[in-house]
């Protein structure tokens, strides 16, 4: 995730202080990992550093740290250059469920991959339950709904990779050891 | 209490067996998902728990009768008032329009012709619907002739409703959107279902997981009570 562009976001609706940037970023973003004030203040003060944003200075009658922050027209440039520009569709083949079962199969058999396998199927069923129940609960808004799309299409696509390298571990592993 | 039991189910089609011993329990307003690779029995088992096919081994029973020796006559009237069946392919009556097909299995029943009417308006409300009342399938999207198929499911207020594949012919949206709402008014009713799957994402509607493999229960697969591998009871 890109916390600097979130946070330039966030700003171009109007001037935030810290901990009003962190509720933004809640809300909006209600099921992502939480965002830590410390990483709130230390990106601003990098974006500040680059010119970025601006401080329009602390007002020093109430709290540790009540300085507002401002979009610049360089920070707007910024925000737009990353708005138009595609990420690149998974430039690599990486994730701890794939590392974990190519590890499992070097260091020990096909019966440990297919325990690891069956395992984490269970785990990503479990959480595509929750996940389901969350965005058809009535009280879902639509925030609930999309966050949890996103996460549900991943799972699914996980699961099925785990279903059809449940059928494929054996021979994977004869290659593997051949 | 449960509705419907299955005990040691067993099912081929000439050589070809589809199940072999299946033991199952369907509670009242239980939400069950039955997920198998393609050709694993699962709509073979739906259709003798719903007493469609007679099982060639083991029983079915409903709510403590056993269903399985009954006639098909008998057995069609059980189908009729209380179990609903959801298709694919919604199968709805191509000349009829959709509140004609709504009242269809009410009419069947014995309902009087305004008060089916009356009745299918409200169902095909219920499922967002209620713009299409006077329209043929022909002209409705594939997302409006399921929700349509759904609520001729729902409108007889059955205590079980089978449902085989009701998203697959579905986009993403549309078929979320039928299924959001069939989960909800069968718990709203208390109404058990039985899902049949074979996508992950349609499953976790469920409360419940039976996976098939090979015409039988798959104790290593996706059921949260399931041993974790190699386990067997």
């Amino acid at each position: 995730m890109s916390t600097p562009h979130l946070l330039l976001g966030l700003l171009a609706t109007g001037t935030m202080h810290g901990y009003e940037l962190k509720r933004a970023h809640d809300s909006r973003l209600p099921q992502a990992r939480p965002l830590a004030f410390g990483q709130v203040y230390a990106t601003l003060g990098r974006l500040q550093r680059d010119g970025l944003v601006a401080s329009t200075g602390p007002e020093r009658l109430a709290g540790p740290d009540r300085t507002a922050y401002t979009l610049t027209e360089q920070g707007r440039a910024t925000l737009d250059q990353w708005l138009s520009s595609v990420e690149p569709p998974m430039p690599y083949v990486n994730s701890p469920l794939f590392t974990k079962v190519v590890v499992a199969l070097l260091v020990a058999d096909v019966d440990r991959a297919r325990a690891y396998l069956v395992a984490q199927r269970r785990a990503h069923t479990e959480r595509l339950r929750e996940l389901t129940a969350l965005k058809t609960a009535p009280s879902a808004t639509v925030d609930d709904v999309v966050a949890a799309d996103y996460a549900i299409a991943h799972l699914d696509a996980d699961l099925r990779w785990l279903h059809t390298t449940l059928d494929r571990v054996a021979d994977w592993h004869r290659e593997v050891h051949s | 209490m449960t509705q419907l039991q299955a005990r040691g189910l067993v099912k081929s089609y000439g050589p070809t067996p589809a199940l072999r011993g299946i033991t199952v329990d369907i509670g009242e307003g239980e939400i069950v998902a039955v997920t198998a690779p393609s050709g694993c029995g699962k709509s073979t088992l739906l259709h003798c728990l719903a007493g469609i096919l007679r099982p060639d081994a083991g029983e079915v029973s409903w709510r403590g009768h056993r269903l399985d020796t009954w006639s098909e006559a008998a057995r069609s009237r059980l189908r009729r008032t209380e179990f609903g069946v959801l298709f694919q392919f919604g199968q709805l009556v191509a000349e009829l329009t959709a509140a004609e097909n709504v009242a269809l299995p009410l009419l069947l029943a014995g309902t009087g012709r305004r008060a089916a009417r009356t009745a299918a308006l409200t169902w095909l409300d219920r499922l967002g619907v209620a713009d299409c009342a006077d329209v043929r399938p022909g002209e409705m999207s594939g997302g409006q002739q399921q929700r349509c198929a759904t609520a001729r499911a729902l409108v007889t207020e059955p205590r079980v409703l089978f449902a085989d594949e009701p998203t697959g012919a579905l986009d993403t949206l549309a078929g979320e959107q039928v299924l959001t709402q069939l989960v909800r008014l069968a718990r709203e009713q208390h109404t058990s279902v039985v899902l049949v799957t074979h996508e992950p994402r349609i499953a976790a509607y469920a409360d419940r997981e039976v996976v098939l493999r090979d015409g039988v229960i798959d104790h290593t697969g996706l059921g949260l009570d399931a041993p974790l591998a190699g386990g067997s009871r």
